[in-house]
């Protein structure tokens, strides 16, 4: 097969940049506004942090130091009540049970919407949102007779996924659906049904690989939401970590734990975000 | 048109072009109907264009045949193989679509390669096949780029080296061009034809630019509201068009006022032959190519009814289009530009028709100016 000479063609450039000096001037202000932002909005969430740390490390007297308030959290054991290593078990597993489910049960209806039944989006958005209007102790309400039926079978707290799926609902639904939109969904499916894929592989090979960032960022949303969750486990008589660490807080004279425990559930979040997402983004395309 | 000429295999082996057969295909989406009951048949290795303004259908035959969309009635037969329930996987047909198709996550090689490995074809096959139809298509420099790195008219063509990857019986081209500017459009057009007369495949091609269709078609198809008007090659459908919709549609046409009888036509004092001779005696509208037109600078007494005023000239390149006011209406024609700078506007200028056969309409329809619809 004979070859033929490229039509020159070049990737489209980009437009014509205002003089240097402008831009430059430009680009100063911004960063400046960027620092002055990042600064305040640092401080704002910092500080309380700070202070926390500072309560939590204060000894006995007054002006004294102390770790004891971090080492209370490990050697804490109560009868009746699972250790702290059990509750961060079933608290990951809980998260990755709720990530599993939300994006099997998510991302192929939006996807099947979006390329099937387009009239069908608005009410999937609006039952998608819901949960973000219903307040929790609602949804306790009306779940509790659910969840006393489950308890019957003796189920762990990892009957949670099911109610933690509907709160990451409105949370992993915006950030899917962001993704959704900056992509062809469309022409991008037809095209690998044409050269013969399947549905399972259009999802797998094309769509999601194409909705990375966005199914990453609903993992996020999810997991930091299970992670954090207190009110639902503990209205339903479940542990999990949250709930745990409550415990510690309330079965210990010492003030400081309180604060070490929910700086110690802070931390332990925020680490297992920043792994997650740092894993998830590794793999950039060139 | 080709008789049953031979594709090229990955392996070298030879494959017969199929035929493609289309059975009364209808498709309604609510109460508008898309198609209705659409006869096509492609011969093997044959072109064909499916013109046709927005809405005529020309997509939705394309996207039925691929398997995108079911048809409500009707049989489609690929090689004699009836396809019609068989899902879009499944139909072996490369096709290459209006929008951007490649898969952005994936390079260039990859995108070229991704049917193949769906076929479980080796990677070492796989490479050297992808690499062979860049290599086609004269992008085999470009294969380690992403989507993003190369430019509108090099997605294009990877997206036909795509899809004439997978050796597909039928390849399926959906307005590929229409994204493109004028110089990419015109280069990849001829490209598309030299790639489809080379690997010899069955194709179908959508487009609602004439020029572009009456420049690749073995036959052009001209579909209006859901049915086939005509069928037939380029020359046929610009000198012979079948209706006066074809006859509008495919190029420019005057419309002017004649009277028929015995089986020619006469405009304004000049007798034409008809495109179809059984037409009744009585007063018609025929549609006069503004080629057939010419034109003397000064009028002559024999000039009679065919004397006007140079409206306007527009400058098409190596020819120009003359707009000529004859009082009771206007009427193009298309001169070359150095005839056409010695007409300013304003000028006298006396017509005459070339006797090339001419279609008619009833003459109830009003006798407007020359008007283009494509």
């Amino acid at each position: 097969m004979a070859a033929v000479t490229s039509l020159g063609e070049t990737p489209i450039a980009a437009p014509a940049g205002r003089p240097r000096g402008m831009q430059a001037s430009r680009r100063r202000r911004l960063n400046l506004f960027r620092y002055v932002v990042f600064t305040v909005f640092g401080l704002f969430f910092l500080l309380p942090l700070l202070a926390m740390a500072r309560f939590s490390l204060e000894g006995a007297n007054l002006g004294t130091w102390s770790v004891t308030a971090w080492r209370q959290i490990a050697s804490y054991q109560n009868t009746g009540i699972p250790p702290l290593l059990s509750s961060i078990e079933i608290t990951l597993e809980l998260a990755v049970i709720t990530c599993a489910v939300m994006l099997v049960l998510l991302v192929p209806t939006m996807v099947w919407v979006r390329l099937r039944v387009q009239w069908l989006a608005r009410t999937i958005e609006f039952i998608c949102l819901l949960p973000l209007t219903i307040p929790a102790i609602v949804l306790v309400v009306g779940l509790g007779e659910i969840y006393n039926k489950i308890r019957h079978f003796s189920l762990s707290a990892l009957m949670l996924f099911w109610v933690y799926v509907i709160l990451a609902l409105p949370y992993a639904y915006r950030a899917l659906a962001a993704g959704l939109s900056a992509i062809d969904v469309t022409t991008l499916s037809e095209a690998a049904r044409s050269l013969g894929a399947s549905w399972f592989t259009v999802m797998v090979r094309v769509i999601a690989p194409n909705m990375r960032a966005a199914i990453l960022n609903a993992l996020l949303l999810t997991a930091a939401l299970v992670l954090g969750e207190f009110t639902i486990a503990y209205l339903l008589l479940y542990t999990n970590l949250q709930v745990e660490l409550y415990s510690i807080s309330r079965s210990t004279p010492n003030a400081g734990v309180l604060f070490s425990t929910s700086l110690a559930a802070l931390l332990f979040a925020f680490v297992l975000l920043m792994i997650l997402s740092f894993a998830g983004r590794r793999r950039g395309r060139g | 048109m080709t008789s049953s000429p031979v594709t090229r295999t990955q392996d070298g082996a030879a494959r017969t072009a199929v035929e493609v057969r289309m059975e009364r295909l209808s498709r309604h989406y609510g109460t508008v109907v898309a198609l209705d009951r659409l006869s096509l048949t492609l011969q093997p290795g044959e072109l064909v264009v499916l013109l046709g303004p927005s809405g005529c259908g020309k997509t939705t035959t394309l996207r039925l045949l691929a398997g995108l969309e079911d048809a409500d009635t009707g049989q489609i037969f690929v090689g004699g193989k009836d396809i019609t329930r068989l899902s879009a996987a499944k139909r072996d047909m490369g096709m290459v679509f209006q929008a951007y198709s490649l898969f952005p996550h994936m390079t260039v090689r990859q995108n070229v390669a991704f049917g193949l490995r769906l076929r479980r074809v080796s990677a070492a096959q796989r490479d050297k096949r992808a690499i062979e139809m860049l290599d086609l298509v004269g992008l085999a420099t470009q294969a380690d780029r992403y989507p993003h790195q190369i430019s509108g008219g090099q997605q294009q063509r990877v997206a036909l080296a795509r899809a004439l990857a997978i050796e597909p019986q039928v390849l399926l081209l959906d307005e590929p061009l229409s994204a493109l500017d004028a110089k990419v459009r015109a280069q990849l057009r001829d490209e598309i034809r030299r790639i489809q007369l080379e690997v010899g495949i069955t194709t179908l091609f959508v487009t609602h630019d004439q020029e572009e269709a009456l420049a690749i078609a073995d036959r052009v198809g001209v579909m209006r509201e859901g049915r086939l008007e005509q069928l037939a090659p380029p020359t046929e459908v610009y000198s012979r068009p079948a209706t006066s919709f074809v006859a509008e549609f495919v190029g420019l046409s005057n419309r002017l006022t004649g009277e028929v009888r015995g089986g020619e036509v006469t405009v304004r004092g000049r007798t034409l032959p008809l495109v179809e001779k059984d037409v009744p005696d009585g007063q018609v509208v025929a549609l006069v190519r503004p080629e057939a037109v010419t034109l003397a600078s000064h009028t002559t007494p024999e000039s009679g009814p065919l004397v006007g005023t140079v409206i306007a000239v527009t400058f098409l390149g190596a020819t120009s289009r003359v707009t000529i006011d004859l009082g009771d209406t206007t009427v193009l024609a298309q001169l070359s530009t150095s005839d056409a700078s010695e007409l300013p506007a304003g000028s006298r200028v006396a017509l005459a028709i070339r006797p090339d056969p001419v279609l008619v309409s009833a003459s109830s329809e009003p006798a407007v100016a020359a008007d283009e619809e494509a």
